[in-house]
């Protein structure tokens, strides 16, 4: 194997999943290199003090024996080597809501500090399948709950743009291990906009799959409805590339869908918008919406229509409702899936300090010690929701909500064959500022929990830097139920052309996080944020 | 404590009972109501569980098709409507039996409602229970409390948790309140489960041994004045589990009901538990309709739609209800209502039919069951069908008798030896030597000294009492070492004293 030096490494850490994975086929490269290159990453810039602290868990030893074990396969060529995975050997991390064999799985929270799975959840079996090493699992939000992931129990992810800001969340952490060239792909999962708005904030790209494209089986459920698993990734074709890896129908989840996956890379290759009708959400834009993000977006929009793309405008009228009704379906749901963690079989217990032992005292004074604040908040709010003569009132009428936010949706698709909006209202927030704020804390996902509303798909992607404050700024597309490929489609058309204004890719601006290892392309690149005026 | 009760006749004539049953039947199928790990009874504890099963992180539920089919059946067999779709609901609370601390449940969408039940009481009525509705959900753990007194969770050091059992596959069947029954309430109750009972084992949906808890069933009882209309305050009695138990639970819950009503206090709604050995019940926790459980829909399954071509499919293969079976095969076997009870009792009827099938005449069959093979079952402590006789064995002896070749008393003793595993009877009739003796000869020898032996004998059967035979021919069939035809026996006998039988 030859040693990479230090440069060497820097750039192959920043180059896409499908550059990587097509180095890796023609044996310009080892998996191992790339994983050694990986890790060596997470060490320089994501531990201390000031460290990104993407990673709550480090999976060296797997990692490393997968990609030799890839490496292996390919140098000895024949069948095996052909037969191999096109993203074999292209590392991954994976958010740690998501079950793993050999790691373990905290989901964010004291209550299951050193648990091990002992079953891998179906997409981590679908990674394994492809032999993509497993680089370690990211922090989150304590159960995914959260926009920031500062009710992490084990500490705030930073964003690699900004270290004093958040990462967004609840997939904080994967969305900067990316950011931050510590891994080219990751997984996500998405309730209310937990892949997307990171992606925003941090300058990546994530989908949340329709509702079923992806199985559940092994997230650790919030919302069940809501909850989808996504991929997380630098462009646009990398999502593709890895939701055509976990994607599929899955006979352990039964809201997973029957219909096979359509040719999402395909899609996200065709590189063309031409006679597209994109629709813009009036309610979705405008008013409480930083200006930054407004101006970001309004270019994209010039873009694509001169692209060839059609713009409308539609009405989502139901959409005000959306935020509302979430914070009844997600609690009420997270109530009952929560229960289950009660120190009797697994995780965390703790036995209470006075008076007897019995089994309710010891499951209060575990759920008392091992759940954070926001949880507890969520618990309580959802106990409440579902209570006997509230019920109607609440969860009922959520879920009436929810019929009309699909009946928009629908509407709005009529009219058009993709929705834009900004992912999210504003660029990353200093990190405290939202903390005991839980009503502007939820505000930062008010584009994004439509879609998990209505289960339909919804992709962000850079759109550029606000002039403001520097920092990058998402732009969501959504489309319809089982129609995921528009999004890469139209997304890798946007893409390009955005990537041209700026000369190559929006990470490139980012601070590089080592003095070691300088911002690649910053001197190339133009040097007002985001955009050609 | 003890609870005051009246005697039953004495709450029978100031109070009308009414009655409910919630009877959860636990289904056969091969493996559980949402995981694939096995829905075995009696094993290791904790080996038959997976991680759906222990409500690890992550997990969701799979609907498992047969358990569906067999509610279908069930519905179909009580009469019930099938839903066209319906859906579980998860019941939320917190107890260390249940691993995700709610239970997937149905609640407001049953798969099958509305249906009735006629049941047969011993006076020949035909009372029909009302049902209400039949759903499905899934059974807890087991706890086991440990270090208290009696296995009772009061007092316990700590309990053991078992959850091969969380998981199985239940069907609840819910009554609606069942009125009029009057002094036959704990008749009907037993026969009301027993008829569910039967039904579920008809199905082969169900190994229904109420001893393993595969039938179990709670007794809801109140009391009202004769002549009122509005229902008195109930009382639910868990975990019945055995007929005998549901008929003296709902009596002895009747004659508490009254004694508390006769001392002007109001009944208090609870659950109570049924005490074997002291034949009473014991309070339990105090339940109101306000129990909250947070019902709503489970998220992470799909509704359950189904097809009435599906229905359809599945109520073509319902065997015969087992009440229209017992009044076919009483037509057509022609015994009296006796005789049929009889051998419904003794547990026979599925014997005797498939001994007429192997061509034994119903009477024939009868004798044989009835006269000889239930007195061993029951000396050897096992049911009737346990002991292994075939009918093949039965057609196959009863022929040797009829073309006298042995006796009655030898077919019995050939049918000992092939319960001890002998051999054929045409194997032990040759291995014993046994042969009716069929030569007159030795047998005109032998009347001839039985009647010597007793002359008044001789003469009270020529006087024409005919029925005085039998002494002569005991003496004859004794001489003989019980190898002569006892027929053959009679007919010389008279021949030889000139008499018309």
């Amino acid at each position: 194997m030859t040693e990479l030096n230090s440069t060497d490494s820097a750039a192959l850490i920043r180059l896409s999943a499908a550059e990587l994975a097509r180095k890796l086929a023609a044996g310009e490269v080892t998996s191992v290199e790339i994983t050694q290159a990986y890790l060596d990453r997470i060490t320089a810039v994501d531990g201390g003090p000031r460290g990104v602290n993407a990673f709550l868990h480090v999976n060296t030893e797997e990692a490393l024996a997968v990609a030799a074990e890839v490496d292996a396969i390919r140098a000895a060529g024949g069948t095996a080597a052909a037969e191999l995975h096109e993203l074999a050997g292209v590392p991954i991390a994976v958010k740690d809501l998501i079950v793993t064999v050999g790691q373990p799985t905290t989901a964010g929270s004291k209550i299951l500090e050193g648990w091990h799975s002992p079953y891998d959840a179906t997409v981590v079996k679908r990674l394994r399948d492809a032999k993509m090493p497993i680089l370690g699992k990211t922090n989150l939000d304590e159960f995914a709950m959260g926009s920031s992931t500062e009710h992490s129990a084990y500490g705030p992810t930073r964003n690699p743009w900004d270290l004093e800001r958040i990462p967004g969340g609840s997939g904080g952490g994967s969305a900067a291990a990316v950011a931050a060239f510590e891994a080219p792909l990751a997984l996500g999962t998405d309730t209310g906009g937990s892949i997307r708005q990171p992606g925003a904030v941090t300058g990546t790209v994530g989908v949340k799959p329709t509702y079923g494209s992806v199985s559940r089986y092994g997230a650790i459920a919030m919302a069940s409805s809501l909850d989808q698993i996504g991929p997380v990734s630098r462009t646009v074709l990398d999502s593709a590339l890895l939701h055509q890896v976990i994607g599929g129908h899955d006979p352990h989840d039964s809201t997973s869908l029957p219909d096979a996956l359509e040719d999402l890379v395909a899609a996200a290759r065709l590189g063309n918008v031409d006679g597209m009708k994109i629709g813009i959400i009036k309610e979705l834009h405008g008013e409480g919406y930083q200006a930054g993000v407004e101006n970001r977006f309004n270019e994209s929009l010039e873009l694509l229509k001169q692209a060839g793309a059609e713009i409308v405008e539609v009405s989502c009228p139901n959409f005000k409702y959306a935020l509302g009704a979430y914070y009844l379906i997600m609690p009420s749901e997270a109530s009952s899936n929560l229960a289950k963690f009660d120190g009797v079989r697994y995780g965390l217990r703790v036995l209470p300090e006075q008076g007897p032992l019995t089994i309710e005292r010891v499951m209060g004074a575990t759920r008392a010690a091992g759940f954070g604040d926001e949880v507890k908040r969520r618990i309580i709010l959802g106990t409440y929701a579902l209570s006997a003569g509230y019920y109607d009132a609440y969860y009922g009428s959520a879920q009436k909500v929810r019929t009309l936010i699909q009946r928009d949706f629908e509407a709005a698709f009529a009219r058009a064959d993709v929705l834009i909006s900004p992912t999210a209202p504003t660029t990353a927030f200093k990190l405290g500022e939202k903390l005991n704020d839980p009503l502007a804390m939820y505000l930062n996902d008010v584009a994004t929990i439509p879609a998990n509303m209505a289960g339909v798909p919804g992709l962000s992607l850079p759109g550029g830097l606000a002039d403001e404050d520097g920092l990058p700024v998402g732009i969501q597309l959504l489309a319809p139920a089982r129609q995921d490929a528009r999004l890469y489609r139209v997304g890798a058309v946007l893409e390009q052309l955005l990537e041209a204004q700026w000369g190559g890719p929006l990470l490139d601006r980012a601070p590089s996080l080592t003095d070691s290892l300088p911002a690649v392309a910053a001197a190339g690149a133009p040097s007002n944020h985001g955009g050609s005026h | 404590m003890i609870d005051a009760t009246l005697s039953f006749e004495e709450a029978m004539e100031k109070y009308d009972p009414v009655l409910g049953f919630e009877v959860h039947v636990e289904l056969n199928t091969k493996t559980k109501m949402f995981s694939s790990a096995p829905n075995v009874f009696g094993d290791e504890p904790n080996t038959n569980v997976n991680e759906v099963d222990l409500g690890m992180p992550g997990v969701l539920p799979v609907v498992n098709r047969t358990a569906i089919e067999s509610s279908i059946k069930i519905g179909l067999a009580l009469n019930c409507k099938i839903a066209e779709t319906c859906r579980f609901a998860r019941k939320n609370y917190f107890y260390p039996d249940t691993p995700k601390n709610f239970q997937t449940s149905q609640y407001d969408e049953p798969i099958a409602y509305d249906g009735h039940l006629d049941i047969e009481l011993s006076d020949g009525t035909v009372f029909r229970v009302e049902i209400e509705r039949a759903h499905m959900e899934e059974d807890a753990g087991k706890l086991t409390h440990m270090g208290g007194a009696a296995g009772r969770i009061q007092g316990a050091d700590y309990s053991l948790v078992d959850y091969n059992r969380s998981g199985v596959p239940l069907v609840e069947i819910v009554t609606k309140p069942i009125q009029g029954a009057g002094s036959r309430a704990p008749e009907l109750a037993k026969a009301y489960v027993a008829a569910v009972r039967e039904i579920v084992k008809n199905l082969g949906v169900s190994d229904a041994k109420m001893e393993r808890g595969n039938v179990r069933c709670d007794a809801n009882v109140s009391l009202r004045p004769h002549g009122r209309e509005r229902f008195g305050i109930r009382s639910e009695t868990k975990n019945v589990n055995s007929l005998r138990a549901v008929e003296h639970a709902v009596r002895y819950e009747i004659q508490r009901h009254a004694a508390v009503l006769d001392s002007g206090e109001p009944v208090i709604q609870e659950t109570r538990h049924w005490h074997e050995d002291t034949r009473s019940t014991t309070s339990g926790r105090a339940k109101s309709d306000a129990d909250d459980y947070r019902y709503f829909p489970e998220p992470d399954l799909v509704p359950i739609v189904a097809s009435r071509e599906w229905v359809e499919e599945l109520r073509a293969t319902l065997p015969e209800p087992p009440a229209e079976r017992r009044k076919r095969l009483q037509a057509d076997w022609g015994y009296s209502d006796l005789e049929f009870r009889d051998v419904v009792n003794a547990g026979v009827m599925d014997e005797i039919e498939e001994t007429i099938a192997a061509g034994a005449t119903a009477t024939v069959a009868r004798k044989w069951w009835m006269g000889e093979i239930v007195g061993r079952a029951k000396n050897a402590d096992v049911d009737p069908g346990q002991l292994g006789v075939k009918a093949e064995t039965i057609v196959e002896l009863n022929k040797m008798v009829e073309a006298g070749k042995i006796n009655n008393k030898m077919a019995a003793e050939v049918l000992d030896g092939v319960l001890t595993g002998e051999g054929t009877p045409a194997e032990i009739v040759e291995k014993r030597g046994l042969a009716v003796v069929s030569d007159d000869g030795p047998l005109l020898e032998a009347i001839d000294a039985a009647l010597a032996a007793q002359p008044g004998v001789a003469d009270k059967i020529r006087g024409g009492k005919v029925q005085a035979i039998g002494a002569i021919v005991g003496g004859v069939m004794k001489a003989t070492r019980g190898q002569a035809d006892a027929n053959r026996v009679r007919e010389l006998i008279l021949e030889k004293l000139g008499v018309q039988a």
